[in-house]
């Protein structure tokens, strides 16, 4: 039965339908619990053997002995450092010549076919190349990830730029706004908060090349400690490393959330 | 109607649009607006109202022919030609006043700027929300009003570098029918005020003739200047005007016109024919 007085309400089945706060997060919940009970239920049930399916416990077992024996800690700043550097590196080229992209129809011309040709060229492949022309230190790693990151992030920065509204840019120009005043004070402005969420979602996808990254001469970091562990078939500590690098995402992509809410209070309000 | 010195002034101008086949969207186009006059431009979709209005404010390019706006050729958009569109053109991060503000930003406005000078564009911003009635708003982010609302923030915006000519395109399309009516009279108000010269273009007869002094009745295929109306309503203008058989008359002969042009009457024969009603002799 329905709790509510009104009969016309449509369930929470409708297309779209409406859903409350408290439903919502008793799902939320569930969808989160149940595969690690199924896990849990896995495990312990002796159907399947531990060097297939590690218990959660020993799991947590072996991240805590990860941490106090093992430089848990130096592991994920090290990984931390590669993705952000990797990424960083990647947006500070892609915005700009995403801008122009967006903004100049030669320059599109110029290089939109050309990015959008290597960006299906797999980052993987890259490796022998890169270590041939960067070496096997920690710019490999951030090479690594910057192809990985770059070519699709380019190509969404000037998917960002074409959406800006025209009569936003031609408003101004009809106030006799210049063309770089036009770039400058309407269509970065009018572009952030796509940037934003376009560096948020061009984070994980640097995050998922981590492990790649990390199979180049590397000895630290925790796609490091992933391949290596497969190698003695510790499978708990496969299990703790991917864990890890999913808590760290979405850690992350909350921090890009929070800073979109802070950064554009205007697109939060209703 | 012709004036001695037009603040528009267009002679056969053409406009084709490149493709294949290119496409003629307005042909010899002649047509004079004087200072402080208020122009509406009507016709049936694909005349080229828009196109004719874009060309005006150096939004789109003409392809033939002569475009002057305050004395001199027209070389792409420029502070004098301020535009106010249907909607998306205020910017969501900046809040009410800081839009209205905005042209003071920009560096044609901050020549040999003065204190004295900044402190009268404070205050015609002040006077600018006042007018559209939106002081109270002053804080507020576009999203937060309603479409009304934003237009008039629109019209406040292009209003703030008190450009010589205001091109209106269907500003209050996307407006119910009751807030026209108010934007209407609004915008006749400010018409008084600023001693703007307006070029309004819509697709409601009704509108163009309430608002304009002369209506310019465009025809499609190619896009071309069919009639010109004078408005003779003489003095301020009230709602009441649009229920005066002088009004009603007026629109009536403007809608058929329309309709003739854009070959509209076919679509009806056919339709009745379809229907199995063929209508009697004559009475088309």
């Amino acid at each position: 039965m329905s709790r509510s007085n009104s009969p016309a309400r449509p369930g929470i089945w409708a297309i779209r339908g409406p859903m409350g706060r408290r439903a919502y997060w008793i799902l939320a919940a569930t969808g989160l619990l149940f595969p690690m009970l199924v896990w849990w239920g896995l495990a312990g049930s002796g159907w399947v053997e531990k060097v297939f399916l590690p218990s959660p416990a020993s799991v947590w077992d072996r991240t805590l002995m990860w941490l106090q024996e093992d430089n848990l800690g130096g592991d994920a700043a090290i990984s931390i450092y590669r993705v952000t550097a990797g990424w960083a590196l990647s947006a500070v080229i892609a915005m700009p010549l995403g801008l122009m992209i967006g903004t100049f129809r030669p320059v599109q011309a110029l290089l939109e076919p050309l990015t959008d040709f290597v960006r299906y060229m797999p980052a993987v492949a890259f490796i022998p190349l890169v270590m041939l022309w960067v070496g096997i230190d920690e710019g490999s790693k951030v090479s690594i990830i910057f192809i990985g990151t770059f070519f699709q992030m380019v190509l969404m920065v000037a998917e960002d730029v074409r959406r800006v509204p025209a009569a936003q840019i031609e408003a101004a120009q009809t106030m006799g706004a210049t063309r770089g005043e036009v770039v400058r004070l309407v269509i970065l402005p009018s572009a952030k908060p796509a940037l934003l969420d376009t560096m948020r979602v061009t984070m994980g996808w640097a995050w998922t090349y981590l492990v790649v990254a990390e199979l180049v001469a590397a000895n630290s970091g925790l796609g490091y400690a992933i391949l290596k562990a497969q190698r003695f078939l510790q499978t708990d500590k496969i299990f703790a490393g991917i864990i890890l690098i999913g808590l760290i995402g979405l850690v992350t992509d909350q921090m890009f959330r929070l800073w979109h809410r802070k950064a554009f209070p205007w697109m939060h309000l209703k | 109607m012709t004036h001695p010195t037009p603040r528009i002034r267009i002679r056969g101008l053409g406009k084709v649009f490149d493709g294949s086949p290119p496409v003629t969207a307005l042909q010899g186009i002649d047509l004079d607006v004087a200072g402080n006059e208020f122009v509406t431009l009507v016709g049936a979709s694909g005349c080229g109202k828009s196109t004719l209005l874009r060309i005006i404010g150096g939004l789109e390019y003409h392809t033939g022919g002569v475009l002057e706006a305050n004395g001199r050729p027209v070389r792409g958009p420029g502070a004098d030609r301020a535009m106010v569109f249907q909607h998306y053109s205020l910017y969501p991060w900046l809040k009410v006043m800081d839009n209205i503000r905005f042209s003071r930003s920009l560096a044609v406005n901050r020549r040999e700027l003065t204190s004295v000078d900044v402190e009268r564009a404070s205050g015609r911003a002040d006077a600018l929300l006042r007018l559209v009635g939106l002081s109270a708003a002053a804080g507020a982010y576009p999203n937060q009003l309603s479409g009304g609302m934003q237009q008039r923030v629109a019209i406040a915006r292009a209003l703030m570098p008190r450009p010589e000519i205001l091109l209106m395109d269907e500003p209050f399309g996307a407006l119910d029918a009751q807030t026209r009516e108010v934007m209407h009279d609004l915008i006749l108000h400010v018409f008084r005020l600023e001693k703007a010269t307006i070029v309004f273009v819509t697709h409601d007869v009704e509108e163009a003739i309430y608002l304009g002094q002369r209506v310019v009745l465009l025809a499609p295929r190619p896009g071309r200047i069919d009639t010109i109306y004078p408005v003779p309503f003489a003095g301020p203008r009230h709602q009441d005007l649009k229920h005066t058989p002088e009004f009603l008359e007026m629109k009536r002969e403007i809608v058929a016109r329309i309709k003739e042009t854009s070959g509209m009457k076919t679509d009806t024969d056919l339709l009745d024919r379809m229907s199995g009603e063929s209508p009697a002799p004559g009475q088309t």
